[in-house]
Parts: structure tokens; sequence; C-alpha cells
């Protein structure tokens, strides 16, 4: 019985059955020999070897400057990023750490003051989290229509982190009820500093050891860092040496003069940690170049107080916006992967994304954003952008809709 | 009926096991008895953070003329000769005096003109944050360098170009603290709080 299928192309079934059709393709197309078939190798592979390695033409990069490096977020298809993919941020470079001499000493306002070893903390009851970590200094826009999204906020990545909650071992020192607060330091060269406070952070926060299934990578706090779920990354203290209980902040140079957010009533706000829902287009994205007809617009939005409850494209500059797809599961505090189809006629348009978290936050525009926070903020920026599309095809990024 | 009691007896084992299955996943025991004890001096080698009330700060002290040569030394190739900034950021710059660099008054005071940088004296709230931060970090390639008596005169020469301390004052452990610094008055909590409103 013949099938539709295999006569849409006038192709024969019987063709496709014996094989001429592509021997036929092999000959006309390289002239080669018969035995050297295109359509699978002539001979066995690599045999298995002990690491793998990506498919030689794919070469995913971040994108580093002289203090970070940001994820090829359009490069990625889903929610976890390999770990060699991961953003970096780091006051003074990624130190070298032998697991076999880490420490961590939990001290202060406890009952017992302790040093953990790296297995100390290994033999703990272990938890996994996935969650996103975005740095707060997440936006950048410097190269103008030429700005990726790499670019524009690469500092966002996801991972799978396991580790031991930050509850069992206050528990294990006997944290005093009076120690509301608590300074993460860290064994980098700037022997960086951040003060948590206990009963906000004390759900979630873990110390990881571990992200997607193995060992934390150097850029990301081997052997062992803090981790809190939905606050700006830098709270989240790497290569962490040393928690110090106390009953108030310590005022670290990296939560007053960096890390704060001057607003526009003339007030500068501290302790600012979560991360505010935002969004962002991955594909169609500056450098791409799309064509008439049905295009899938893609990306991810997170939210550092919860889930994402639903994600809204607009393909005409902002003055109608449809419900995007989001990808199960939706996870709190996670990169969740949205997609929006979309039939292009070819004219110039802007596409735009905005994520709405379950508090019922919507990510705001930049007009909205401006004037709360004034001119001088350089923190926890998370307006909606978009991109604009050529009646070429070639897609840029929308800055005028960012500028001030 | 011989295997009645041996049936009997494995469904019970059964059962033992799944209560005892159930009670670990409710409760984790008071303590593990993991770690070691920190003692004083393993804290002591690590606990180098000084706090606003002056905790943590070392013997010793230091004044701006003493500390222009230390800066001259170890900090000006990068923050600039007077502090105004270079490859690495500006530290000293007063203006806008008793205003914050950002914010409706400050826009006023400005007018039309550029703005200015925030430094030690508008945005800085503590002074005992600059003993804290240079010892533990600065200068990058070689942090933790600097004597308690060079880290003292450096920030007495911060404070005093930032025109927050006079020349002659001597920055101590009993001093540094009762510094109040300008930008003292501009931090607020945060007050986001997720929501319909985009704060």
């Amino acid at each position: 019985m013949p099938n539709k299928r295999d006569t849409a192309d006038g192709l024969t079934r019987r063709a496709l059955l014996t094989g001429t059709l592509g021997a036929a393709v092999t000959l006309g197309a390289t002239g080669a020999p018969a035995q050297e078939r295109a359509d699978a190798a002539s001979g066995p592979g690599r045999p298995p070897n002990e690491l793998g390695t990506r498919a030689a033409a794919e070469r995913p990069k971040r994108l580093p400057s002289a203090i970070s490096s940001r994820t090829p977020l359009q490069d990625l298809h889903g929610t976890i990023t390999p770990a060699d993919l991961h953003f970096e941020r780091h006051h003074s470079g990624v130190p070298v750490i032998d697991p076999q001499r880490y420490e961590l000493v939990v001290h202060g306002m406890v009952d017992r003051p302790t040093t953990f070893t790296l297995d100390d903390l290994k033999r703990f009851p272990a938890a996994s989290r996935i969650c996103f970590l975005e740095c707060s200094g997440n936006f950048g826009r410097q190269s103008g229509e030429r700005t990726t999204a790499q670019e524009l906020c690469g500092l966002t990545s996801q991972s799978e982190w396991t580790g031991v909650r930050l509850a069992t071992l206050f528990r294990e020192v006997g944290a005093r009820p009076q120690a509301g607060w608590c300074l993460a330091e860290g064994r980098d060269a700037a022997v960086m500093t951040r003060s948590i406070p206990v009963k906000e952070a004390i759900d979630e926060a873990m110390i990881a050891y571990a992200q997607n299934g193995e060992a934390l990578r150097p850029e990301q706090g081997y052997p062992a860092r803090l981790l809190l779920p939905g606050w700006e990354g830098n709270a989240s203290v790497k290569w962490l040496r040393r928690l110090e209980l106390a009953d108030r902040p310590f005022m670290t140079r990296e939560e007053t003069s960096k890390y704060t957010d001057p607003l526009a009533d003339g007030t500068a706000r501290q302790f600012s940690f979560v991360i505010d829902a935002r969004s962002v287009i991955t594909a169609p994205s500056y450098p791409h170049t799309v064509q008439q007809g049905w295009i899938e617009i893609r990306g991810i939005a997170w939210s550092g107080r919860g889930r994402i409850q639903r994600v809204e494209v607009s393909t005409d500059g902002g003055r109608s916006w449809a419900r995007a797809e989001l990808q199960a599961p939706v996870l709190p505090k996670a990169h969740t992967a949205f997609r929006h189809l979309w039939r292009w006629d070819g004219r110039p348009s802007e596409i735009l994304s905005r994520a709405i978290d379950d508090t019922g936050y919507v990510q705001p525009e930049w007009p909205v954003l401006q004037a709360v926070r004034g001119r001088r903020t350089r923190y926890h920026l998370n307006p909606v952008t978009g991109w604009k599309i050529g009646a070429d095809g070639r897609v840029l990024f929308g800055v005028e809709r960012v500028s001030a | 009926m011989t295997g009645g009691p041996r049936l009997c007896a494995s469904v019970a084992c059964g059962i033992t096991v799944a209560l005892a299955v159930v009670a670990a996943a409710q409760s984790q025991p008071e303590r593990f008895g993991i770690g070691r004890p920190a003692t004083p001096n393993a804290i002591a080698a690590l606990d180098i953070d000084v706090r606003p009330d002056g905790t943590g700060l070392p013997a010793g002290s230091g004044t701006a003329p003493g500390g222009a040569e230390v800066y001259a030394r170890r900090c000006a190739a990068c923050h600039g000769p007077k502090g105004e900034g270079g490859q690495a950021e500006p530290l000293v710059g007063p203006e806008p005096k008793g205003l914050a660099p950002f914010g409706p008054d400050y826009e006023k005071w400005r007018g039309g003109r550029p703005d200015v940088p925030f430094t030690i004296g508008n945005y800085w709230p503590f002074a005992t944050t600059l003993f804290d931060y240079i010892r533990r970090a600065m200068p990058p390639a070689s942090p933790g360098t600097l004597t308690a008596d060079e880290t003292y005169s450096v920030v007495a020469w911060l404070l005093a170009q930032n025109g927050i301390i006079a020349e002659s004052d001597v920055v101590n452990a009993e001093t540094l603290p009762r510094v109040l610094m300008p930008a003292r008055a501009w931090f607020v909590p945060d007050n986001r709080k997720g929501g319909r409103e985009a704060r």
C-alpha cells in the first residue's frame, strides 16, 4: 500500500526501499567510490575513553572580561548550564585550593565553634537543589544594537547543586537564637565577605560541594561554597573558609559601597539580596538572521522570589502580548524555558518578553524601573528587553528601549 | 502448616523496617558529632573582620601625613596620585558635601555639570569598613602585606582627603569607630517584597 509521505516529493517508495536513490545521490554529490559512505561512518570510530568532549563543530564559549565571564545563553537549549559554561565573577581571581587541606571554621555566637573538613561536610545528610545563580550586575549593553544575549545577561546560569543544608550545620554547632547574622568569608585573594541574615536564608541555604553531579568547578568555589537560592550571586560566597555568627551585620565593603542600590528618592537600598523576576529572548537574538515564515521565539525566565507564573511575548513592540508556553518542570527560583510560535510576515518588527512570578510581580519596562531607581543605580536592573528584526531578517538588540 | 509462622515473621520484619525508614525521614539527630572543635588559635588565625563598633581592630595607629607616604608607595599606581582614580576606582571626592551623589537634591546641586564619582567621601557609610577591606584585600597583588600602622595611616589619609577628619587626627582602634561618615545618612534596608509594584 503506497504511503502518501513517501511519494510527497515525487519519489517512489520502491526507490527509497531499494536504496537506489541514496546511491545516486552519493555518487552524484561526491563522485567518491561507493565504499566512502556519505550516510554512515565508513569504518569504526573512536573507541571508548575516559572523558567526553563536545562535537568538534560545537564551540560554545564564555565571554570573558577582566572581572567576569558570561554564559552563552544563545547557544543553550535547556535550563541546566553545562558547568564549564557557568558564568564567573570573582574579585581577585580563582584560587587553587587543595581539597585535602580545605577547612571551614564556624564560630561566633555558637555553643561549639567547629572546624569541618571537606569529608566532614560530605558526611552530613546531603540535599540537592536546582536553581539559578545570577550576578546582580547582570545588565550589559555596551555594544548597542550589536549586543548579544550573552552580553546582555550572560551573568546568570543554572545548576543542580548538592551539599549540606546550612540549618544542619548550624544545629551541629549550636547556633544561638540571637545570632541573626552570619559573616560568610571566602579564601580567595580578596578574602571576600558578605553578611547573611540567618532568618531569611536558613530555610534554603546550603554549603554546596557539587554542581551538576560532580565536584564544583574551581570558578564556582571549589571545594565548597555558600549557596543562597534566588539571591544575588555575590552573597553565595565561594571558596568558603569561615562562617561567623553575630547579632548584627558586619558592614563589609560588598554590602555598603558595593552591591547597594542608590534610588531616585535619595536613599540607597542595602541588603537587597533577592533577584526580581526577569526574562530574556535568546532566539532569535543578535547576530541571528531570520527568514519569513514560522519562527519559534525562545528564551528563559526566572525569579528569586519563587516560580515563574507566566511569560508574555510581544511581536509588535509591546502593543499586544501573548502567553508563551512554559517548559515543565517550572521550579521555584529556577530558569524556566519559554517558547512562542510566531509567523513572521517579513515586516520590520520588535519582539519582547516579560516575566510574571507567583507573587504577581511583572518584569518592568525601563521607564518604570528608572522612575523608582533613578539614573545612578547599577545593580538589580531587570527591564523588559527585546530584539528588532529588520525587513532583511537581521536581528539587532533593541537598545533604544533601555536607554536613559 | 510450617510456612505460616515464617511468613508472619517476615511480614513483621518488613513492617519494622518500614517504620524505621519513616522515623529516619522525620527527624535528624540533634547532633551528628561531625567536625572537630575549632581552637581559639585556629579562629584567631582567620578572624580578620572589623565591625562598625571597632571589634577586630588591632593595636597601632596612624595619621594622614604618614598615610600619604604609604598611599604613594602602595596605592597610587592604580587609584591615582590623589585618589582621583586610575585603572582602579576613585577613592577621594568629598562632593557633593552633605548630599548623596544621587537623588533629587543631588540633581538640583549638579545642574548641568557632569556626575561626581561614588567615593569614600560620599558613599562609604562606615569608616571601619575601610580598615577591614584594605587589610583583607589591598593591594590586590599582595593583600595582607600592610602593617597595622600602615593600614591605620592610609585610612587616615583617605578620610582626611575626603574632608571627614583633620590631617592631624590620630586613627586607631578607639577613634576609627567614632568617625561619622557622611554616607551613613542615606542607607536604608531593602523595601522590595514582590507583588505588583516595581521598586
